[in-house]
């Protein structure tokens, strides 16, 4: 049984030698953001009685309840500082840990490197256990990290821990998740869309159960990003919740051991069909589509569940406090000026940053196809470089389009279901498609990158990353103007609120367009990188 | 005839690695022309700018009469490319990379798809996931034979075929010059740049040794003479062509170049020459002097 597991230790290091800049970035991202966004918020509210103020707007306001989850206790300030960064922090853990464990896992053995390794003396459950390794203490010193970096903007210390703790076994649980999806499937990608799949649907589970009941409902504790907010840092720090990420992982992590000991190296437990003898394929834009379409629909369908989900809960949404102070505190929250859509626009805005990454995977198959070798193998045939390039932005353009209209008619549906007013419907799909120039200013930026930079592609992660948070919690650092400017985010027009404005859709357009011109220019223009 | 491949001087740099320096080749029309090298001679880089996947930085070409970089799209429509690493996409079965590839190249015959279908035993509906690297490069053969096209670029196209299969690809590759088309074969197998080739290009460090046909590089080659003789002629190093003389009591041998064979003889048979061999060299001898000397080749 211990030959299971020869080698780990190599591989461990293997895997932190080349992530080594990745991971220290991620941690340290994630602390800085907790001690920003608790130093701001003792800077915003010092007393008690404005705290308390602060806190009850949050819980009667449906939208940031659905969203980020309530405030558990109104009289701390570590409460009330942290209740954005809570479930929406611990639910990027979880997606930063799937990537690193399917990475070291089933991606390594789709692209026979783990074959290379597994010629020597190395167990079978060694890259599972390595993966393992690294995630979990990655996971761990992100949350001591984090609880550092609050203890030093002033918060109390076993709160700190608690919150700190949370993300971490957050990061475990689905990094162990993972582990599971990762022996399932054959193919990396596929993998790794089982367990983001996992994270949206707990992210939503707790969303409807925190609006449902203040405290959260038993729909939140199915969720294992529920059960980060019910540790309730700096609220009664209640640490047995930790004992339900723990026991997931405990029973992940033997399920994937079991799986992966008894399939062979390369295998899933779906095995490959035969395909045609005969292809019908004959242009790189069918390509493309066969390519892409299982993910495209894949979101379709995630944006169409997400809405009607959301926007059923949207007659319950009730109780706007309508006092000067509390449209004021919206408004430091990154809500909008119209109270009574606040609601529906903070959801558009949120599906505005998620299908913004949507765009950006699907145009990064340009830069997986040339790494695969597959551009290689299609541009020694009689097709451009501009044709092919275009096949794969055509989609991740018009999917953009395609997801956020699918996503604004289920929001509208779902409100018709639940108010029986079906004037919304078109509204809100229309409403939704005014956050597409946004997402394609970031497809542009790809694309320009890709064209010039081809090695710097994975930067784009970062730079939405960055977009992300500019966005979310500029407003509350009391960030400079010219700061929130970059976010491309912040230019979307805050619909369906009556008086949002629609300048910047102007300027978005056009520097989506910029930059794809750009990168066309370049793509033209440089050597093709093969594998 | 005219050249087919028109290399002059060609300049590729990678930063500051030089992966071509200065590279010329030519390649007739109607010719199977191997392109000989050690690992990473260029023999790769030198395919992918004449595909017009990487751009010269000095140096003139053409590839059918045409530039390769500018008039990229047309020319592949007379061309099929085999890569000397196939990548094909895990989700695809063998036959759809087959239709697709040829179509993009402008339409595949059917007949002669079934045909080398057939003939390398490829199963067509097996997921490109599941092929070994012979597979996949024989999916990429086959959708190159089967493309009508007049000119084939391969890049070390046997390396993942078992014997049987190499003896069909070089079946294939005499029918194919039977038709006129022209083979530009990179290898570093010599047996089957010897099966297979009309001419040869040597590269290395980016640069072409020497080229020609098999015969003329044997010429270029020294020759081994073994001689036993009565008496030790004193001059026989100072002579010109004459290298690497050692004796051995009576026995004498020399490596020569063809130019100093003559006087070499004659003064052999002043010295009296009892026993003679003369050796040609092996077409080993002819590569390895290029792959292991100095700067000087």
């Amino acid at each position: 049984m211990a030959d299971s597991f020869a080698g780990t230790g190599a591989l461990v290091r293997l895997a932190l030698r080349r992530d080594r800049l990745l991971l220290t970035l991620w941690i340290l991202g994630f602390a800085g953001m907790a001690g920003f966004s608790a130093a701001a918020t003792v800077g915003l509210y010092p007393d008690e009685g404005s705290r308390v103020q602060a806190a009850e707007i949050v819980n009667a306001t449906g939208a940031l309840v659905a969203l980020y989850g309530p405030v558990y206790d109104p009289t701390s300030v570590g409460a009330l500082s942290l209740f954005k960064l809570t479930a929406f922090g611990a639910a990027i853990t979880a997606v930063l840990f799937v990537f690193v464990v399917i990475r070291h896992t089933r991606a390594e053995e789709e692209a026979g490197r783990l074959e290379l390794l597994g010629a020597g003396r190395l167990g079978r459950l060694a890259a599972l256990s390595a993966a393992l390794i690294v995630a979990f203490g990655a996971s761990l010193v992100l949350g001591v990290a984090s609880a550092g970096s609050l203890i030093a903007a002033g918060l109390p210390v076993a709160g700190s821990f608690a919150f700190g703790l949370g993300w971490a076994f957050t990061g475990i649980a689905f990094a162990s998740l993972a582990g599971v999806t990762a022996q399932v499937t054959t193919g990396a990608r596929a993998g790794r869309s089982l367990a983001l799949i996992a994270v949206a649907v707990a992210y939503a589970l707790r969303a409807v159960g925190d609006v449902a009941s203040g405290g959260g409902n038993w729909l939140s504790w199915l969720s294992p990003i529920g059960w980060m907010q019910q540790v309730r840092a700096y609220a009664g720090d209640r640490w047995w919740v930790l004992l339900l990420p723990t026991a997931m992982a405990a029973v992940c992590v033997p399920v994937a051991m079991v799986l992966r000991s008894r399939r062979d190296l390369g295998a899933g437990l779906l095995t490959d069909r035969a395909g045609p003898s005969q292809g019908k394929l004959s242009s790189v834009s069918g390509l493309a589509w066969r390519l892409q379409r299982t993910v495209l629909i894949s979101w379709a369908v995630g944006f169409a569940a997400f809405g009607f989900l959301l926007g059923s809960i949207s007659d319950s949404v009730t109780g706007f406090l309508d006092s000067p102070q509390a449209a004021e505190y919206l408004q430091k929250l990154g809500g909008t000026d119209a109270l009574a859509d606040a609601f529906l626009a903070a959801e558009l805005a949120i599906m505005g940053v998620l299908v913004a990454a949507y765009g950006i995977e699907a145009a990064s198959r340009l830069h997986g196809e040339e790494e695969d070798g597959h551009a290689e193998v299609l541009l020694a045939t009689s097709v451009s470089r501009g044709r092919w390039a275009a096949s794969h932005l055509v989609i991740a353009l018009m999917g953009v389009a395609g997801v956020l209209f699918v996503g604004g008619l289920a929001v509208g549906l779902g409100a018709w279901v639940a108010t029986g007013d079906a004037g919304q419907v078109g509204a809100l799909a229309v409403a939704a498609l005014s956050k597409v120039p946004a997402a394609w200013v970031l497809t542009g930026l790809l694309f320009l990158l890709f064209g010039w930079l081809p090695r710097a592609v994975p930067v784009i992660w970062g730079v939405f990353a960055v977009a992300v948070v500019v966005g979310e919690f500029g407003p509350l650092w009391d960030a400079p103007q010219w700061v929130m400017n970059l976010s491309p985010f912040v230019h979307s027009p805050g619909l369906p609120a009556p008086n949002a404005s629609l300048v910047g859709l102007v300027p978005l357009t056009l520097t989506a367009v910029v930059l794809l011109g750009l990168g066309f220019v370049g793509w033209r223009r440089r050597d093709l990188t093969t594998p | 005839m005219a050249a087919v491949i028109d290399v002059q001087g060609v300049v590729k740099r990678f930063g500051s690695t030089i992966a071509l320096d200065g590279l010329d080749l030519q390649v007739e029309a109607g010719e199977v022309h191997a392109f000989l090298g050690p690992n990473g001679a260029g023999k790769t880089t030198t395919l992918r700018v004449l595909l017009g996947q990487l751009r010269i930085d000095a140096g003139h070409m053409t590839l059918l009469g045409r530039d390769p970089w500018a008039d990229a799209v047309e020319l592949h429509k007379d061309l099929a490319y085999v890569p000397g690493e196939v990548n094909l996409w895990p989700q695809l079965s063998g036959g759809e990379v087959i239709d697709l590839l040829g179509r993009l190249r402008g339409g595949l015959d059917p007949k002669r798809r079934q045909r080398y279908v057939d003939l390398f035993e490829l199963d067509p509906t097996k997921k490109a996931r599941t092929y070994s690297k012979g597979n996949r490069q024989k999916v990429a053969l086959v959708a190159a034979l089967a493309s009508d096209v007049p000119l084939l670029l391969l890049d070390e196209p046997t390396s993942g075929l078992d014997p049987l299969m190499d003896a069909r690809f070089r079946q294939c590759m005499h029918e194919y010059r039977e038709t006129g088309g022209t083979v530009l074969l990179s290898s570093h197998i010599l047996s089957e740049a010897e099966a297979l080739s009309d001419r040869v290009t040597i590269i290395r460090s980016g640069r072409a040794m020497e080229s020609g046909s098999l015969a003329q590089l044997r010429h270029l080659a020294r020759t081994k003479v073994v001689a036993t003789v009565e008496r030790m002629p004193d001059a026989l190093a100072e002579l010109p062509g004459v290298h690497e003389v050692t004796v051995d009591g009576q026995q004498v041998s020399c490596q020569v170049d063809p130019a100093g064979m003559p006087a070499l003889l004659s003064v052999l048979a002043d010295a009296g020459v009892q026993a003679l061999s003369s050796q040609q060299p092996t077409l080993e001898e002819v590569f390895l002097r290029h792959y292991q000397g100095g700067e000087d080749g």
